[in-house]
């Protein structure tokens, strides 16, 4: 991929983001009625509703609040939580790593399951290992993810003793605790993306399997794990790193529940009592994180593109 | 009734002339097995919906707190829960919301996507750049999160929480309803319509929209699915619907929460969900590869 490809894919997420800006902006305008005094509550005084009004600036003009708010975002400053003394930065800083954790082994579950599942439901295509798998996959991906940690739990946590039913713990208190307060959160979060993965994966294999190449290889005398080295494994990267992509904002959305599911303080749970308690910055500074996220990983997945298949670097 | 397995293109009966495409389509993709029993499973949601209060064995809001809990019985089909209410009641009473919850999200998307992806897609220029630009904006955020967003502007609870997931499917829908628009547009029946002096109007819901109505109608019956998904999501985080009112979403929250006590009770709501999603996406997938269009979004 040309650097211009790059500098134009950049611009369009650029964009994007600022567009994303400006809808988080105009959340507290859209409020019916005075944002003030829905954000102080019923039993605010007019003193607490003036403090709430002077502290997400709503007494000056719209543009001139934007102007500010916008400013203050590029240098990193997000505002104050209404109800905490903590910045919106802290905030959020704070709760960001069990998610982030959760999420990444999330992803680490969804394509060693789904990329390995795939693969082999693509080889053995229209045999009972391929049907169980397709079988597999459309479930997983009716199957909502909540629910699927709480029959992992009820079986891994409550039958069974051994693992922890809830609870997040860090690092510093042991490798092992630490694994195991992570396995089942990021394997609930992780399996709906393993069965979309799976689907894609086996559909690939078995197109790939069909071309003239595969056959020439055959013909040549080429064993099969050098053809799922050489050959399939390069073209199944392809939908992998573009459901990849698709699917970590979803998986971003999911920790939302699971976090609930597994009482665990990350960003999902931050962000749910922002909505509850009204506390409109954090939730400002939450959307604008995610769509940050998401972006950067879309114009990941375009490079990523480039580096597997040499065909794109000059469209 | 007795399923054949056979695709509706196999054997060549002579028929009726009449019968339109559209029609034969349809026929086809419920003749498959899968598909029948997806379909008659929604029919029974819709029965269990309406009909609800005749058939279930118990009113689903009357506590009995000396009998919490209580397991499988002839009484108790599927036990009773921390209140001593009858499983079996609320699974069916919840089947009301989980077809009219979805129904509002969807409904909420096609009200906004439709109207815009038809015009855009034909007319392009200026509703075309925005909406598109918009769709984008949304798309780049997580639909949870999205979600989340804009019921912080609304407000929890359950129909609020299904217009914001409603707001989420649009710019999806206005998508596929712009690129299919496109394509169809290219053809000949429109160029001359447009010639003859068809208003726009005309054109898109005369012309146009008939021709679009499979991808529209893949797309419509797979976001019943994801929307039953995401309402279970909300009303599990306490978003959407609120107490006492029975969803099987802020039932799996309160079977959650006694889980200790009451393993089971995670069971029947959860099943009763898997079920809808995969029946919806069952006639989804087989009504995109009956009229072949191409998996993925």
């Amino acid at each position: 991929m040309g650097i211009r490809m790059i500098i134009r894919r950049l611009g369009g997420g650029l964009l994007v983001l600022w567009l994303v800006s400006i809808l988080t902006f105009l959340l507290v305008h859209l409020i019916p009625g005075d944002p003030a005094e829905a954000v102080a509550g019923e039993n605010a005084t007019a003193a607490d509703v003036e403090r709430i009004r002077a502290e997400l600036g709503l007494d000056r003009p719209v543009l001139e609040q934007y102007v500010t708010w916008f400013t203050g975002v590029l240098r990193g400053d997000l505002g104050r939580s209404l109800f905490t003394d903590k910045t919106v930065v802290d905030s959020i800083a704070g709760s960001a790593p069990p998610t982030l954790v959760i999420t990444l082994m999330a992803i680490v579950v969804a394509v060693l399951v789904g990329v390995s599942a795939g693969i082999v439901a693509g080889l053995t295509r229209g045999s009972r290992v391929d049907r169980a798998v397709s079988a597999l996959a459309t479930l997983g991906i009716a199957m909502p993810s909540f629910w699927l940690a709480m029959v992992l739990v009820s079986v891994f946590s409550l039958t069974n003793p051994w693992l922890p039913a809830t609870g997040y713990a860090e690092l510093s208190e042991g490798f092992g605790t630490w694994l195991s307060h992570i396995v089942l959160p990021s394997t609930a979060l992780g399996l709906a993306t393993a069965a979309e993965l799976a689907r894609h994966t086996r559909g690939c294999v078995a197109d790939v399997l069909t071309r003239p190449y595969i056959r020439t290889a055959r013909a040549r005398g080429a064993s099969g794990g050098w053809l799922v080295r050489r050959h399939i494994l390069r073209n199944a990267a392809i939908p992998v790193v573009t459901v990849l992509g698709l699917q970590a904002g979803r998986l971003l959305g999911g920790a939302i529940v699971i976090e609930a599911v597994f009482g665990i303080s990350g960003l999902g749970t931050l962000a749910v009592n922002a909505v509850l308690q009204r506390n409109y910055p954090i939730i400002q500074g939450y959307v604008l994180l995610c769509a940050v996220v998401v972006v950067l990983l879309n114009l990941i997945v375009d490079l990523a593109y480039g580096w597997i298949n040499p065909k794109v670097r000059t469209a | 009734m007795t399923l054949v397995t056979r695709r509706a293109s196999a054997p060549k009966i002579p028929g009726p002339a009449r019968t339109s495409p559209g029609r034969r389509v349809l026929r086809g993709v419920l003749r498959r097995p899968a598909v029948a029993t997806a379909a008659g499973f929604l029919l029974l949601l819709i029965v269990l919906a309406v009909a609800g209060p005749l058939i279930s064995p118990h009113d689903p809001d009357t506590q009995d707190l000396g009998n919490r809990f209580a397991g499988l019985s002839w009484t108790h089909l599927l036990g009773t829960d921390e209140f001593g209410r009858d499983v079996a009641s609320r699974v069916i009473q919840a089947a009301r919301i989980a077809l009219a919850a979805p129904l509002i999200s969807v409904g909420v998307a096609v009200l906004i996507g439709l109207p815009l992806g038809l015009w855009a897609g034909l007319r392009k220029g200026l509703v075309d750049a925005v909406a598109g630009r918009l769709a984008d904006t949304v798309l780049s955020l997580p639909a949870m999160v999205g979600a989340l967003a804009i019921l912080a502007v609304l407000g929890p609870g359950l129909v609020n929480a299904m217009i914001a997931i409603g707001i989420i499917f649009a710019p999806g829908l206005f998508r596929v309803v712009r690129g299919a628009t496109l394509a169809v547009a290219e053809e000949t029946f429109v160029d001359s319509a447009v010639a003859i002096g068809s208003p726009t109007r005309r054109t898109l819901w005369v012309h146009i929209l008939p021709n679009i109505a499979a991808p529209l109608l893949v797309q419509v019956t797979i976001l019943m699915g994801v929307a039953l998904l995401a309402e279970a999501s909300l009303s599990f985080i306490g978003l959407g619907v609120q107490p006492p009112e029975a969803s099987w979403g802020s039932m799996l929250k309160a079977a959650y929460t006694n889980q200790f006590d009451a393993p089971f009770s995670v069971v029947p709501p959860g099943v009763a969900m898997v079920l809808t999603v995969l029946a919806f996406n069952t006639i989804g997938d087989a009504i995109r590869d009956a009229v072949g269009l191409r998996r993925g979004r």
